[in-house]
């Protein structure tokens, strides 16, 4: 039977836990993001010396391990010397620092695709009305690719931000007191792998359960006109 | 430039390969199963299903890989004095680390068969019953080849994700192509050298899949015209 003793006498570790977890998740959809739409405006453009530099951008962040690039950062970076006598070495030698940025450089990277294909599904009788009432292009953009395609972005970036959340675990690797992390300290400290790691798994389940709802009404809200009539 | 190591990493590299190839055996079947069950009349089927894919989509792999690891662990060695067998038990990070990857990509690949089984028209199984075909008959027959050209697109995006989590059985000791780096780059003081190595195969191992995939596409859709722009 599960000690339920250990389970609630560790809860404030967790409670903390979560707060690393979700500190660790917000920077990182808020810098991936913002830095995401003007790349994704690159990617989707017709011309190629915009939109290849992003696409390589993309593909090599999508295509190795969240594990690989924060091991290359944290672990990596610290072989020149140069980077060690730097001023950001202060930076780059916390695990926290490390931490956020690969994880907003990884987010950064799908969540670029998600908009710039997007914004490519645009309905080009949109973007040609536009033009015909003479809209110079960065007010097409702000008026009308931009709005529609954020909105039609939604439904894959809730599973980018549930992918995110998971990838945050990584941080428990690099020394960091996430949930997986408070898990592996109760696990250590009294060897209850059971114990440990199911209440991490609940604490998980109900951040994935509120975000998805969180979605569900932003989606509600802002993509009401694309759902399904009944 | 890599001081002798390659080898070494190449190692680990089929160790990371054979990681993922075994643990996407699991998850075909375990997927199969798990469409089937949700698209099955019982009702039990059809819970234990969804229990099964929305908890797994929930929580991590590394939550759910340490818990597999250490639990079974614990299981084993709580169990087998009971049968007689004294001595402590290391569980195998390789059955671990596949395992834990087969079961949670189990429940992706059961959301990807079951959408590709719904996308099939009905009246093409109707037909093969009306022929007198057997059930296994119409999966084999009929349902199967379908359902390829319907779940392989969702089928590729899985397979990439599931070859990059198998970075992750290197936290509980599998000897894979991060762990060989780590070793590596312990020895030598040049950790950046060799985990951009690692991202560089990865890589390779990625693009390598999609072009594959793309010729297995193919292979499935012939009669399919692609509508053109």
């Amino acid at each position: 039977m599960l000690n339920f003793d250990v389970m609630v006498s560790s809860l404030p570790l967790y409670f903390g836990g979560a707060l690393v977890t979700l500190k660790l998740l917000v920077v990182a959809l808020g810098a991936g993001l913002a830095a995401a739409i003007p790349l994704a405006v690159m990617r989707a453009s017709p011309n190629r010396w915009l939109s290849r530099p992003v696409w390589l951008f993309t593909y090599v962040f999508r295509g190795t391990p969240l594990l690989v690039q924060l091991f290359v950062v944290y672990y990596g970076l610290a072989q020149f010397s140069w980077m060690r006598e730097s001023v950001f070495w202060q930076l780059f030698s916390s695990a926290w620092f490390c931490a956020m940025l690969t994880f907003a450089i990884n987010t950064c990277a799908y969540t670029t695709e998600i908009i710039a294909g997007a914004i490519s599904a645009t309905n080009h009788g949109e973007v040609e009305a536009a033009k015909a009432m003479g809209m110079p292009p960065l007010t097409l953009y702000r008026r009308i690719l931009l709005p529609s395609a954020l909105r039609r972005s939604l439904p894959a970036y809730s599973n980018e931000v549930i992918m995110m959340l998971h990838g945050t675990s990584l941080a428990s690797i690099v020394t960091l007191l996430d949930i997986t992390g408070a898990a592996r300290e109760v696990n250590s400290k009294y060897y209850l792998p059971f114990e440990a790691f199911i209440t991490a798994a609940g604490f998980y389940l109900a951040l994935t359960f509120i975000l998805v709802s969180l979605f569900h009404f932003a989606e509600k809200r802002w993509l009401v006109h694309l759902a399904a009539r009944t | 430039m890599l001081h002798g190591f390659l080898p070494s990493i190449l190692d680990g590299a089929t160790v990371t390969l054979t990681v993922a190839l075994s643990s996407l055996a699991i998850a075909v079947v375990l997927g199969l199963a798990g469409a089937a069950m949700k698209l099955s009349k019982s009702r039990a089927a059809k819970a234990l299903a969804t229990v099964y894919t929305t908890v797994i989509r929930g929580v991590p792999d590394l939550v759910l890989m340490l818990l597999i690891f250490y639990g079974g662990q614990l299981t084993i060695n709580e169990l087998a004095p009971k049968f007689g067998y004294r001595e402590y038990i290391d569980i195998n990070p390789f059955v671990a680390g596949v395992s834990t990857i087969g079961f949670i990509f189990g429940a992706y690949l059961t959301e990807t068969f079951r959408g590709a089984i719904m996308a099939i028209p009905p009246g093409q199984r109707e037909a093969g019953i009306a022929y007198g075909m057997t059930p296994r008959q119409v999966f084999v027959r009929i349902v199967f080849p379908q359902m390829v050209r319907f779940a392989l697109p969702g089928f590729s995006n899985n397979w990439l994700v599931l070859v990059k989590s198998t970075a992750l059985v290197s936290v509980i000791g599998l000897s894979d192509m991060m762990n060989r780096a780590g070793l590596a780059a312990g020895a030598t003081r040049e950790p950046f050298t060799f985990y951009m190595t690692v991202a560089a195969l990865y890589l390779v191992i990625t693009t390598v899949s999609v072009l594959l995939l793309k010729v297995l596409e193919k292979r499935y859709s012939p009669g399919v015209k692609a509508a053109s722009i």
